[in-house]
């Protein structure tokens, strides 16, 4: 969203960026309170971090705390700031970055999955085409008429994209997506 | 209160009855404020008690580097009292002031009352939404029953950990509305829990490393000072058993006394060439309480390139955000220096032979003399002004605050300071205005002690309203000016960046400072000779009410020496080479693009 170019700190240093940027998952857990929400994104903004993508709701209903799940990109300097940072804001109870959980577990990446609804309005050939291909996709039909579908599917980010890009040609209009939903594989809770 | 408490302290009370109470319990004596429409409920209850004085002041500005200044000289948080929309927004900047100082800071605000919230209410702001990056954290009390508990976790947030600003906004309707208060209790909300203790295993591996250090230094900041007088004199302690050279931050001033023989002056862009070099050349590099800010490090990537550092901090953030720590420590400054300390008598046989050639060094560099200047027996030079000021109340119970611009560093580079908590300045933002609203809420705080108030002619017309509350309520604070009718500091950058085109850098109808405190109410004192400036100086001291002094002085002196933006500690530029054409040519094209 807010586009990096220079890693975060006063203008004042001449910085040389030698690391490489990464992607990772971050799994925020915070007092479900008015504003929380707003302090993480103030927080991203503010310090010209970057969201790919962002999903939060209340997964603990009697303690009033919500889940926020964030990927970002930067480099690894940056995204420790990103951590500490979030961890200063006084609601937010624990942050933990899934990739480095999924890494120290002799795993790639931490379980990721997002839902998208993928409306399509195509004639003939492409109408057929478009639910072949849902159908390969494991994609459920959940609305239709003589016009159009609207396929619920839910993955990986990459396979959502490579669904998206498949049916831009067989009569895309339009498309709502979740943003990333994660866990880390195994037993053991964030907590 | 009219209501019987029961044995919980609990009682049932209006919301600006329960505003009041809380400050109480939380050990709130004095609040600097300025009514309006959406506080008058609680201005009402402030009227009907004698507790809590409150302090009028000409600008909400004004109030809150007032409860700055009482802040830093007291060690206690300060309390600020604005209106909705206008009064709030006008409290932004001194909310960023103390963010960036690590001042705690408690700013009640007014509401519209909540059925008209989002309705672009007269006086409406979104009070949260302005003030949420600008603040530690911040509430908008939606219920009454709520109101007490989170004053209290308000007060609890600004002071404990690393100490910052906080609001707390509360709308009208919930001021009138009755509720049960409670008193404070000690079970904080379970997100905020500042880590106070070091890591052990992480202060013993420090500890090794000081003792093995030919070439160590100590870069302490101001958490030594907000961790609280006994961190300052661990921190002696720990200089007086190793034997290191110590330098401070502008915020650190005074931890470590200037009169002590390890003190090598403040470091960083306007610091001595000492303490510069010293930093540049250590092996071992112990930052105690400090965020190596980039007008400490001067250009990064050359910032003490062959040491290993150490980082104390209670911020976790601060740790490896600039510079890389070998070392970090996370805790509360004080604490983790009782460690230092026990380890270090404990473990440590020290050899201070070894040290020999490290200081032998420092003081060559400590010879150049880098704060020299001209003297002029026709124009007061401004660093001897901020000299002879200094040795003129060195020996009584003084407090300096200070504006910002050159006068600023010529006092953090001219004026010893022997304790903590006697220097208010700002430091992070920078802000023009601070340093008279400062003063007053210093005085107000200390009231026999003499405040002063090192300003400049262009940063003290930003907040002189604040003369009229200083007269108000017999503070007799002493408005220092050095008076050049410049910018200076905006100009000293024009000279360096911009080919001395001297762009809107000066001011062409001051007033006449004289007339314009007695207008106020108060003293004026011109000086314009050297030779005068001691027998004012004793004038000034001797009023007992509030002075501006106007002391006018050499217009073009600049402020060295200095880093140039974009070099490196070593690359200073020292007053004796700084001949024009130097100036014109100490940054380069890349540097230009830098604040």
């Amino acid at each position: 969203m807010n586009a990096q170019l220079k890693p975060t700190g006063s203008a004042y240093f001449i910085a040389r960026e030698t690391e490489t940027h990464e992607t990772r998952t971050l799994s925020v857990l915070v007092d479900n309170e008015p504003g929380v929400l707003a302090r993480v994104i103030g927080l991203f903004s503010g310090r010209g971090y970057n969201i790919d993508s962002l999903t939060v709701s209340e997964t603990e209903h009697e303690r009033h705390l919500s889940r926020i799940t964030i990927v970002t990109r930067g480099t690894p300097h940056v995204l420790e700031q990103i951590k500490h940072q979030l961890e200063r804001i006084v609601p937010v109870h624990k942050v933990v970055d899934l990739t480095v959980v999924a890494r120290e577990r002799g795993q790639d990446r931490p379980l990721e999955r997002e839902l998208a609804l993928v409306k399509v309005a195509g004639v003939g050939d492409h109408r057929v085409e478009a639910l072949r291909l849902a159908d390969a996709f494991r994609a459920q039909v959940i609305d239709a008429n003589t016009e159009h579908f609207i396929f619920e599917i839910t993955g990986r980010v990459s396979k959502i994209e490579q669904f998206i890009a498949i049916m831009q040609p067989l009569g895309l209009v339009e498309v709502c997506r979740t943003g990333v939903a994660a866990l880390n594989r195994g037993a053991q809770g964030m907590q | 209160m009219v209501n019987p408490k029961d044995d919980t302290g609990r009682a049932e009370m209006t919301g600006a009855e329960m505003v009041a109470q809380a400050l109480k319990d939380n050990g709130v004596e004095h609040i600097f404020g300025y009514p309006g429409g959406a506080v008058l409920p609680i201005y009402d209850e402030l009227f009907q008690q004698e507790d809590i004085e409150h302090i009028l002041v000409r600008h909400e500005q004004g109030a809150g580097h007032a409860a700055e200044g009482y802040a830093r000289s007291t060690g206690k948080a300060g309390v600020m009292l604005v209106t909705s929309g206008p009064g709030a927004t006008n409290a932004v900047t001194p909310l960023q002031d103390a963010l960036m100082d690590s001042i705690p800071l408690v700013c009640i605000t007014g509401q519209v009352p909540t059925t008209l919230i989002g309705s672009d209410a007269f006086q409406e702001c979104d009070t949260v939404g302005i003030t949420r990056p600008c603040t530690k954290h911040n509430w908008l009390v939606k219920d009454v029953n709520e109101l007490a508990g989170i004053i209290h976790e308000a007060f609890h947030v600004a002071t404990t950990g690393r100490p910052g600003p906080v609001v707390v906004d509360i709308p009208k309707d919930i001021q009138f509305a009755k509720g049960i208060y409670t008193p404070p209790q000690q079970a904080p909300r379970t997100s905020y829990r500042p880590r106070l203790q070091g890591d052990l295993e992480a202060i013993k591996a420090a500890v090794h490393l000081l003792s093995e250090a030919k070439k160590p230094i100590i870069y302490s900041g101001g958490g030594v000072v907000n961790s609280g007088p006994e961190a300052s004199h661990l921190l002696r302690e720990l200089v007086d058993l190793s034997g290191f050279p110590v330098t401070s931050t502008l915020m650190g001033l005074g931890a470590y006394p200037a009169s002590g023989e390890r003190w090598l002056g403040m470091l960083g862009m306007h610091g001595t060439f000492e303490a510069n070099m010293a930093m540049h050349d250590c092996d071992v590099m112990l930052c105690i309480g400090a965020r190596f800010d980039d007008r400490i490090t001067g250009r990064l990537d050359a910032f003490s390139p062959n040491s290993k550092k150490i980082h104390i901090d209670i911020d976790p953030s601060s740790i490896n955000k600039n510079v890389r720590a070998d070392i970090p420590i996370l805790g509360d400054v004080g604490r983790v220096l009782e460690d230092v300390v026990r380890l270090w008598r404990a473990t440590v046989t020290p050899d201070r032979a070894a040290l020999g050639p490290w200081w032998e060094q420092i003081e060559r560099w400590r010879a150049r003399d880098s704060l020299a200047y001209k003297p002029n027996d026709d124009v007061i030079m401004p660093q001897y002004a901020v000299q002879r000021l200094y040795e003129l109340t060195k020996d009584r119970d003084t407090f300096i605050t200070t504006e910002v611009g050159q006068h600023q560093m010529w006092a953090a580079q001219h004026y010893g300071f022997e304790q903590p908590n006697r220097w208010m300045t700002s430091g992070g933002l920078g802000t023009m205005g601070y340093g008279l609203p400062a003063a007053l809420g210093v005085q107000i705080a200390h009231r026999d002690s003499l405040v002063i108030d090192i300003a400049g002619d262009a940063s003290v017309l930003m907040t002189i309203q604040e003369m009229s509350t200083a007269v108000q309520y017999q503070a007799p604070i002493k408005i220092f000016i050095l008076n050049n009718q410049y910018m200076g500091m905006v100009r000293q950058w024009q000279q360096l960046l911009h080919g001395n085109r001297l762009s809107h850098s000066y001011t062409e109808a001051l007033p006449d400072f004289v007339k314009l405190a007695e207008a106020y109410g108060g003293h004026g004192i011109r000086c314009e000779k050297p030779g005068e400036l001691d027998d004012k100086i004793e004038e000034m001291i001797a009023v007992k009410k509030p002075v501006i002094f106007d002391c006018r002085v050499a217009n073009l002196a600049n402020c060295f020496p200095m880093i140039p933006s974009g070099k490196a500690h070593n690359e200073m530029l020292l007053p004796d080479e700084a001949t024009d054409e130097a100036v014109a040519n100490a940054i380069d094209a890349k540097g230009r693009e830098l604040v």
